[in-house]
């Protein structure tokens, strides 16, 4: 069976950090980081990138769009 | 595989989509506001009608509506954005107007605006964010806040006696004959936000099929205003908003037959 | 020649509309004016050239229905009367503010308050010093004639659009209902879109094309710099108002020791008292300003050089009076400003006016 791995890129600059990403992740791929952005926010960043399955649904729920997913089979 | 051999333009499933400006939004961390905005733009974008479309901005949080998506806008006074897009729409028939509106908006200062738009069957679109509470002013009391909940102006709670009852303005709208598609949404996880996104695409197609006057409510959150953190906020209208606000269609003259004949024409 | 007929002033405001080629009205009924809509739905323009014609549901929203079509670079107007216009205010000052060119026709009544259904001039600080919040400016026309009602509504859309700002025709109940011959306007086509698109294409929500940014329509300017930059347009453009759009008409100012100065109703009757004094063998003139704002301030600082005294005579409790004032002190004259004037629904007859020569100007 083919396995599907994903990747994320978060604008860090326009990430006000919310976390709603964070949550609506299925894979736990997501955290907040603890270094904060230019204007002080906590933004997100792929704590465990191989769970990343690209489904797409952490940048759904993004309020700024500031989410780009990739996906491949492999 | 690694992720740098991961993110490849081949491999591009999710990306943001090109009629949202590159401003960056001015609502606070977690607000509904942006995933909306986002999905208005996607729809506009799926539709193919940017050069068709006129937004209507309100008075409140997304009174700045027109700095994020790439088409002509017009910023409306508070409450008469349903009377604005009449005026654009009734002289420009060939172009597809929505307004963007919150609750007290829509709900208070606009009551009267949006039932007769509504009523005369006006073919726009009505996007309303309902997060019980005025969030640009500070947080007070909305026509649409829940009994018992705290804001600026009620701060031992809403209270029935002195302030009456939450505005299920929703309800009232899909009595109107003019009204095509009446339907209430959230976007707060991933389910709901492409559900929201159906129901918003379902609302402009109405639009340019002259189908009447389609609403589309969305259950939203103010964490600021709530005073929660934006995850909690989310939980929070789970349990409180939804009980009160239901989620689901109300009206979809095209579906419920014994509703088709008050379609205009 | 034109078309002529026996009409009335408010019907004749309807019929203005059709041929000047305007897109579309949008009001609600409100005595004295409501024969401007019920002449509109009757003769079914929509039909005809495509104008909208739509009954809103107040004041409020026909002012913004206005402000809306009025952003998509369309030729539209509502009109009312003095309550019905204070209702507007609000809508008035955002098209101000926007910059968008529209036509509103108050034919007013009295007040204040729900006031009477007679014919007023109360509203003329309202109409010529704004109206609603802000620092904004109408260009207003003051007709006196049943003919003036039909010229204005093409004039008032020209100049609102030179101008990008809204017009007002302030008329009062009297010239609305009362009838008399008209010579009225060739039909002018409304635009096409392409000419909508060359004329207002940048600034208006035409729909955004890929060879433009898009286009906003809004009065909001939460930058203070922003903000006194937008004031400072507005300013140069009443600036420029004044210098070129002043209009009114003298009446036997020549060798005139005394001056009448009175628009629309009250200037019908004033003229009639000038040849009553003139019997007298008093040397009375009229001037009437046909543009109430920009106020014709030069013409009588020139008269004020060489009569004895001022008299404006109004419907009011003395509003205009007041720039006919600044407009003598600015020439440095000792003439004489006076008022004279019948509020209520009263239209001051000409023998009251001569008396009031008498009395006020010449024994004072």
């Amino acid at each position: 069976m083919a396995k599907v791995v994903g990747a994320v890129v978060v604008d860090t600059e326009e990430c006000k950090g919310c976390g709603l990403c964070v949550v609506a992740c299925p894979q736990q791929v997501l955290g907040q980081n603890k270094q904060v952005n230019s204007r002080g926010y906590h933004f997100s960043f792929m704590e465990n990138p191989e769970a990343c399955i690209g489904c797409s649904n952490c940048a759904i729920v993004c309020p700024d769009t500031c989410i780009t997913v990739y996906r491949v089979r492999v | 595989m690694e992720v740098k051999d991961i993110i490849k333009p081949e491999n591009l499933v999710y990306e943001k989509p090109k009629l949202l400006t590159e401003n960056t939004m001015h609502y606070c961390p977690g607000c509904t506001h942006g995933v909306v905005h986002r999905i208005v733009a996607e729809v506009i974008e799926d539709l193919n009608i940017q050069e068709r479309t006129i937004g209507v901005s309100p008075v409140g949080c997304s009174v700045f509506a027109y700095n994020y998506i790439d088409i002509d806008w017009q910023e409306a006074a508070h409450g008469r954005a349903p009377a604005v897009a009449t005026g654009i729409s009734r002289v420009n028939p060939d172009k597809v107007v929505f307004t963007y509106q919150g609750d007290g908006d829509l709900a208070s200062i606009g009551a009267a605006e949006i039932m007769h738009a509504c009523n005369r069957g006006e073919d726009i679109v009505v996007i309303f964010i309902n997060n019980a509470i005025y969030g640009m002013t500070g947080g007070q009391m909305a026509p649409t806040t829940l009994l018992g909940q705290v804001t600026a102006t009620t701060p031992c709670g809403r209270d029935a006696e002195r302030n009456g009852y939450p505005l299920k303005i929703t309800e009232l709208i899909a009595q109107l004959p003019g009204t095509s598609y009446v339907t209430r949404q959230s976007a707060h996880t991933p389910a709901s936000v492409r559900k929201c996104k159906k129901a918003i695409k379902k609302a402009f197609q109405n639009a340019l099929d002259k189908k009447g006057t389609s609403f589309v409510e969305v259950v939203s959150t103010c964490n600021s205003g709530w005073r929660i953190n934006p995850v909690d906020a989310n939980v929070w209208m789970e349990e409180n908003m939804f009980p009160y606000y239901p989620v689901g269609d109300m009206k979809d003259a095209e579906r419920d037959s014994k509703e088709a004949h008050l379609k205009k024409n | 020649m034109g078309e002529l007929r026996l009409m009335k002033g408010n019907e004749v405001i309807a019929e203005a509309a059709i041929r000047c080629g305007c897109d579309g009205y949008f009001g609600y009924p409100i005595t004295p004016q409501s024969e401007v809509m019920e002449t509109l739905m009757a003769r079914e323009p929509w039909d005809e050239t495509g104008m909208v014609v739509l009954q809103a549901e107040s004041e409020v929203a026909s002012i913004n229905m206005v402000y809306g079509a009025a952003g998509t670079g369309k030729k539209v107007m509502t009109s009312s009367s003095s309550p019905g216009i204070s209702l507007m205010a609000e809508g008035i000052s955002y098209i101000a503010g926007a910059e968008l060119p529209c036509l509103i026709v108050n034919v007013q009544r009295g007040g204040p308050g729900l006031g009477t259904i007679q014919p007023s001039q109360a509203d003329y600080f309202q109409s010529t010093k704004g109206g609603g919040h802000g620092d904004y400016k109408l260009i207003v026309l003051a007709p006196a004639s049943v003919q003036e009602m039909n010229d204005f509504v093409d004039l008032g859309f020209e100049l609102a659009f030179k101008y990008r700002n809204p017009a007002m025709i302030l008329t009062d109940g009297a010239i609305g209902q009362m009838m008399e011959k008209v010579e009225l306007g060739d039909y002018k086509p409304r635009m096409t879109a392409g000419e909508v698109e060359s004329k207002t294409g940048s600034w208006a929500t035409t729909g955004k094309t890929s060879d433009r940014d898009y286009n906003v329509i809004t009065s909001l300017y939460l930058e203070s710099s922003k903000m006194e930059e937008s004031n400072r347009r507005l300013q140069e453009k009443y600036i420029q108002m004044e210098a070129e759009e002043v209009r009114y008409e003298t009446f036997q100012c020549e060798d005139a020791d005394y001056v009448l100065v009175a628009f629309g109703s009250s200037a019908r009757i004033c003229q009639k008292s000038v040849e009553l004094a003139r019997a007298k063998g008093l040397k009375v003139g009229l001037l009437r300003p046909i543009t109430l704002f920009p106020f014709p301030k030069k013409p009588i600082a020139e008269l004020a050089k060489k009569v004895k005294g001022f008299m404006a005579v109004e419907m009011n409790a003395g509003q205009m009076v007041e720039d006919v004032q600044l407009a003598v002190g600015c020439a440095k004259s000792l003439a004489t400003v006076t008022y004279f004037g019948r509020m209520g629904g009263i239209i001051p007859t000409p023998g009251e006016v001569v008396e009031a020569i008498e009395q006020k100007l010449i024994e004072a």
